[in-house]
């Protein structure tokens, strides 16, 4: 055990050299500061997807290490958003609304000005005031402690709930997917505080630095998101490494035998669910300001499973396999979408893959799951040569024994 | 004599079924005991009463030397409390290692901050590796414990309870698919916890129990029967009726 962390990891030492190749890589190939062979805009998408994998660390540490099937960690996500989103949103507005009236012969007293930006920003859904909830949108330093503490406090207080009536499983997931459906519908509605399904817009313009080009900010979004993928995969993979992962497994495995060893399994459980429920809030504060808007529809619980589909598909129980998951399917999913993706006639019939690719994607989650748990990150065993037997605690058979272990596998 | 568990008058009955009725039971801190009994006869749902797993409809359990309720307290804290318990099917954690598993047994805070920033010391490891030695899987540390026979995997188990250092070990089963010579040693290990603690064996075999040498208890219908040395019990003529004389 003298060894440092990183020698003992070293998936987290390759990640780490992979992800600022590919950072460099596409700060050089970017137009804001290189060669211009990526345009602004992709470097926005990739800037997201970091965010994306993000997010898909912290799903697997609830779903993979601790086997808590979260269907809510986008509802995190979104909230994230939202938080930093209401900064954005009211300095801009400010800055647009202080213009307007320096030229006014009287000048604007404060209350005047504070009714028109919220006029600005609320005579979408038919308001002019500012509801409580923005009391500290003029502040970057609250708004972002309350990119935390917000999805950090909505899931403490639902963890603490769901966990102590010992709802496990499905019944969990059901909770989660509620929740998230729940926090969507209510953001829809007009007298939400958070303008209903206008949502949040005009993110990606940072208040003060108008002259800065987008190309710039999309790097400096790029650089800001691969800090913090690659801080919380540090973090994640630290978490995971010594006896709380341990734990974590075990409550995976056999949460009654945990509880047996005196541990609060319950107290575990909420540690883990508001600690991850705090990153994907931070990678939804990365997320949006590069996304430009966040309405409702982002936190609806299709998103949630969507999270769900890429750590099974790049290999739950395994950080850089959720990170690989993330980006391959979402990348993936937007050039289908995105209608780049040629269409395939079929005489009477053209397969277009923007109404294909969910069947496609939902095909392949069930052939993943069902003939390759481990998911795209299970190929690294292959050239690794590791044949470690990973069945996740399940028996093959009543006295499993090692043989049968072996028989199993040849 | 001290006593460290005391289980007195309590039922508990499932959808009408009386599965323990007005059952009491007293063990002191360093004495080995048996519990036999029929199919049925409550044993499973008496270790589940006195760690926590369910509750009681009524009655009292009391525990150490002051005599405190372990009604109303989570499985989590029976066992911090000093209740170890190992089920009659092998649960270890077999994606884990050997090591990882008496490490996570290992006595030491089990709240969930100190042991995110725990860091085994060599105290620590040298402690699972005497346990190890003990339950005769030393050169297997590193293996994952998935990989382990039948034997060494209740052998583990029973480490991992070692490990946990409790006053009053409940064991059910322990040498359910073992070999004789496995059950000699497992045999041994037991006599041996049951010098410093109290050990609760919950045994099918009459013979693992007459090699245990020590007091017993027989359970019917969720109640005490007879209790005894074996040869006691076993001639006690409504012991052979309800099970023995089957």
């Amino acid at each position: 055990m003298q060894n440092s962390f990183l020698t003992r990891n070293p998936s987290t030492l390759i990640f780490l050299a992979v992800l600022a190749l590919f950072t460099i890589a596409v700060t050089l190939l970017s137009e804001g500061l290189g060669m211009g062979f990526i345009s602004t805009s992709f470097v926005k998408t990739l800037g997201k997807t970091l965010c994306l994998g993000l997010v898909a660390i912290s799903m697997d540490l609830v779903w993979g290490y601790a086997g808590i099937l979260s269907l809510g960690h986008f509802a995190f996500f979104g909230l994230g958003g939202y938080m930093i989103g209401m900064w954005l949103m009211y300095e801009r507005t400010r800055d647009v609304v202080v213009n307007s009236l320096a030229d006014a012969p009287i000048p604007a007293t404060a209350q005047e000005l504070n009714d028109a930006i919220a006029t600005q920003i609320f005579g979408v859904v038919g308001s002019a005031e500012f509801p409580l909830i923005w009391a500290f949108a003029d502040s970057l330093a609250l708004q972002l402690l309350m990119v935390v503490l917000v999805p950090g406090l909505l899931a403490f207080v639902f963890g603490w709930l769901a966990f102590r009536s010992r709802v496990a499983g499905v019944y969990l997931s059901i909770l989660t997917q509620a929740m998230t459906l729940a926090l969507s519908l209510y953001l829809f509605q007009n007298d939400s505080g958070l303008r209903g399904n206008n949502g949040l817009s005009g993110l990606q313009n940072l208040p003060g630095l108008g002259d800065v080009p987008q190309a710039l900010v999309s790097l400096w979004f790029l650089w800001g998101s691969a800090l913090a993928l690659g801080l919380g995969y540090v973090l994640a993979a630290w978490v995971v490494s010594g006896k709380f992962g341990s734990v974590l497994r075990g409550i995976r495995d056999d949460e009654a035998r945990v509880r047996f060893l005196g541990y609060s399994v319950e107290t575990y459980k909420l540690v883990l669910f508001t600690g991850t429920a705090c990153m994907a809030g931070i990678a939804g504060a990365l997320y949006y300001p590069q996304a430009g808007i966040i309405n409702p529809a982002e936190i609806a619980p299709i998103a949630s499973i969507y999270l769900a589909v890429w750590v099974a598909i790049g290999g739950r129980g395994r950080l850089y396999g959720a990170v690989i998951g993330a980006g391959f399917v979402s990348l993936l999913s937007s050039w289908f979408t995105g209608g780049r993706a040629p269409n395939i006639p079929l005489g009477s019939y053209t397969i277009q893959w923007v109404d294909w690719w969910l069947v496609v994607l939902g095909l392949s989650f069930v052939l993943v799951t069902l003939f390759a748990p481990k998911g795209i990150g299970g190929l690294f065993d292959l050239i690794g040569n590791q044949s470690s037997p990973n069945r996740h605690g399940a028996d093959l058979g009543p006295d499993a024994g090692a043989l049968r272990e072996r028989e199993a596998q040849e | 004599m001290n006593t460290l568990l005391e289980v007195s008058g309590v039922s508990v009955s499932f959808d009408g079924f009386l599965a323990i009725n007005n059952l009491s039971f007293r063990i002191a801190g360093a004495e080995m005991r048996a519990i036999i009994g029929p199919n049925g006869a409550g044993k499973t749902t008496f270790m589940d009463i006195v760690t926590g797993k369910t509750k009681p409809d009524e009655g009292r359990i009391l525990w150490g030397d002051k005599g405190i309720s372990l009604l109303g307290m989570s499985e989590a804290r029976i066992a911090r409390e000093g209740i170890g318990r190992k089920f009659q099917k092998p649960t270890v954690f077999e994606d884990q290692t050997v090591q990882e598993n008496l490490l996570m047994a290992l006595k030491s805070a089990r709240g969930p901050f100190a042991v995110l920033f725990y860091k085994p010391n060599s105290a620590d490891l040298a402690k699972v590796e005497e346990f190890a030695r003990e339950i005769g899987l030393v050169d297997e540390l590193m293996r994952k414990s998935g990989e382990l026979s039948h034997g060494q995997k209740q052998w583990l188990e029973i480490g991992m309870l070692l490990a946990q250092e409790p006053r009053l070990l409940l064991v059910d089963e322990p040498a359910a698919g073992m070999t004789p010579a496995e059950r000699e040693h497992t045999t041994r290990i037991l006599v041996e916890a049951a010098k410093t603690r109290a050990v609760v064996v919950v045994e099918h075999d009459m013979e693992f129990v007459r090699r245990l040498n020590c007091k017993v208890t027989v359970l019917h219908e969720g109640s005490v029967l007879a209790e005894g040395n074996l040869d006691h019990v076993t001639a006690n003529q409504d012991v052979v009726d309800v099970y023995l004389g089957r």
